[in-house]
């Protein structure tokens, strides 16, 4: 095939992968979309095997190599629970920043078969793009592999944190960028190598102190760079279809740090320096010990409430999906419905953890996806509103972040439930939230708190329902 | 004088990341979730790397570092092009319409 013609065939693979994003600006046309992505990647490997010289041997290794491949991801994609998304992408971004490294090594020692000079005498453009796509390449994956493995609970979700740690990445990405440079004047093994290892360090050295409630952020930032190592890899190759690709990923990676970043009120850098907020030790300190009367009910009262209302709105957050509610939680919608209650669900940009992961999870549980609304095009409704029933969320809801310019969550949009005739807060215990802040909502007089596990008081209320 | 194809290149890049920019904005943000892991699925287009690595040779017949690398390199995206995109279509088809009331 002539290079002009793979040329093009490569760009159209570009714009199939622009309308596939485009596709997903509405759930009716998102379907398309991923049909539209599927044949851009088969026409990229299609253009690929037909533009270089196939060897019989080579042919039959990587038919084999495609095959287990496909295998594996198919299975993993049939079995994988909605639940273990998070960690999922992440795991998946750390295959896409090995394959950068790979791709780049195996381009530096045959620079000859890329069409790059020859080996450590490489064109000077493409050893810099080599460089910088081996090193984002490298640290995509050590920072992913960390971010899977905190997700999975393999290690503790808390910030890991040192003295130095800040300058110590400070001097590895000094070195980085100098090593790129160096690369220009001495092509040695050693110096690619030193570069290579140095990303690997860096990239978990920046994701061991962040807590992981941070982790929405952190995914996005990765899925960010695994596109930035893809477009470094396509400059080296000078291939069209990977820079379109990898400026795509790399912009919609960094969009939804942005708008995970304001859904939390933190600033990118604040989230990456790190060392913030962890389920228990920042709670620890903040909690007071005074007593407050709280009002706690159970699942009758719950119940009736809810039964004798016009309007309802659900709330729900990251402990509603731990306890695996969101079955228990579209069964007792259900039931309401039938008494003629108007029921919707509201959901704040930070609720699960990834982008748009409580909306996943309710969708799995058979929710109409247009009873299921964005914090702005909701927040108004509260104040007409007689129920808000608040399931395995906290933060999200507390008006101080409002009121109170000292609280750590001060400016973080909020969902107003405090608007709400009534509210009714599924909770195991009166502990706060992950930012360590108390609630006042759960002292007020309109406020029921139901102590228990969210499945189960769903389940006892959807019985108190008939 | 010429224009260095690499500015070419640049100029693409460039343009892309502003449409990257764009159509992102326009996704429905209940449908993050999928947009990552689509995402996730066409960054693995540098599987088109990994095949030139898997075929590279100079005598077209012994198997060199580089091919081996090369078949990783496929492995590895071909898990994310089959993940990616069938976990993306998994999660697209639970997105549901209220339905209608039949009496209507």
């Amino acid at each position: 095939m002539s290079a002009n013609l793979s040329s093009i065939l490569f760009l159209i693979t570009g714009v199939l992968f622009i309308l596939a994003l485009r596709g997903l600006s509405s759930p009716e046309t998102s379907r398309m979309g991923n049909f539209f992505g599927i044949t851009g990647m088969i026409l990229a490997i299609v253009v690929s095997i037909l533009s270089v010289d196939i060897f019989f041997n080579n042919l039959i290794y990587f038919i084999v190599a495609l095959s287990i491949g496909g295998i594996i991801g198919g299975i993993i994609a049939f079995k994988i629970p909605m639940t273990a998304m998070p960690q999922l992408v992440a795991g998946f971004h750390s295959l896409v920043g090995l394959a950068a490294v790979l791709v780049a090594v195996s381009a530096y020692y045959s620079p000859d078969s890329f069409g790059l000079g020859t080996f450590q005498d490489i064109k000077t453009a493409s050893i810099i793009e080599m460089g910088l796509g081996v090193s984002i390449g490298a640290i995509t994956f050590t920072g992913s592999i960390i971010a899977f493995m905190k997700l999975q609970g393999l290690m503790s979700g808390s910030p890991i944190t040192f003295p130095g740690q800040h300058y110590l990445n400070a001097l590895l990405g000094i070195l980085i960028i100098s090593l790129i440079g160096y690369l220009i004047v001495n092509q040695s093994t050693q110096i690619f190598w030193i570069l290579i290892i140095a990303s690997l360090l860096i990239g978990f050295l920046i994701i061991i102190p962040i807590g992981g409630a941070d982790m929405p952020v952190v995914i996005s930032m990765l899925n960010s760079y695994s596109g930035w190592a893809a477009a470094g890899i396509g400059f080296t190759l000078e291939n069209t279809a990977l820079i379109i690709t990898g400026a795509l990923v790399g912009s919609s990676g960094a969009i939804l740090s942005y708008i995970m970043c304001k859904g939390m009120n933190r600033s990118f850098l604040n989230v990456i320096l790190g060392g913030f907020g962890t389920d228990s030790s920042a709670s620890a300190k903040t909690v007071k010990e005074e007593q407050k009367p709280v009002k706690s009910g159970n699942a009758e009262d719950a119940a009736f409430l809810m039964k004798n209302a016009s309007s309802v709105i659900i709330v729900p957050g990251y402990g509603m999906a731990v306890a695996q509610a969101q079955h228990a939680l579209r069964e007792m919608v259900d039931k309401l419905k039938k008494n003629d209650v108007k029921v919707s669900y509201a959901i704040h940009p930070v609720a699960g953890r990834m982008p748009g992961h409580m909306n996943v999870l309710l969708a799995e549980a058979n929710v109409p996806y247009d009873e299921v609304f964005e914090l702005d095009d909701i927040n108004n409704d509260f104040a007409n509103t007689d129920v808000a029933y608040v399931i395995g969320a906290n933060d999200v809801t507390n008006p101080v972040a409002k009121t109170d310019p000292k609280s750590p969550i001060f400016g973080m949009p909020i969902l107003d439930v405090e608007k709400c005739k009534s509210v009714l807060f599924v909770k195991r215990s009166m502990s706060p939230g992950y930012a360590g802040v108390d609630n006042e909502l759960f002292y007020r007089d309109n406020t029921l708190m139901l102590f228990a596990d969210a499945k189960k008081m769903t389940e006892d209320i959807v019985k108190h329902l008939d | 004088m010429e224009i260095d194809p690499f500015i070419f290149r640049l100029s693409i890049f460039i343009l892309s990341i502003f449409i990257g920019y764009f159509v992102v904005w326009s996704v429905t943000p209940s449908l993050h979730t999928p947009l990552m892991s689509v995402t996730n699925a066409i960054s693995s287009v540098i599987i088109v790397g990994a095949i030139i690595a898997s075929f590279s040779s100079l005598d077209g017949s012994n198997i060199s570092f580089s091919n081996m690398l090369g078949f990783v390199a496929v492995t590895l995206a071909a898990i994310n092009i089959f993940g990616g995109f069938l976990v993306t279509q998994r999660m697209l088809q639970m997105y549901k319409k209220k339905e209608k009331k039949k009496n209507k």
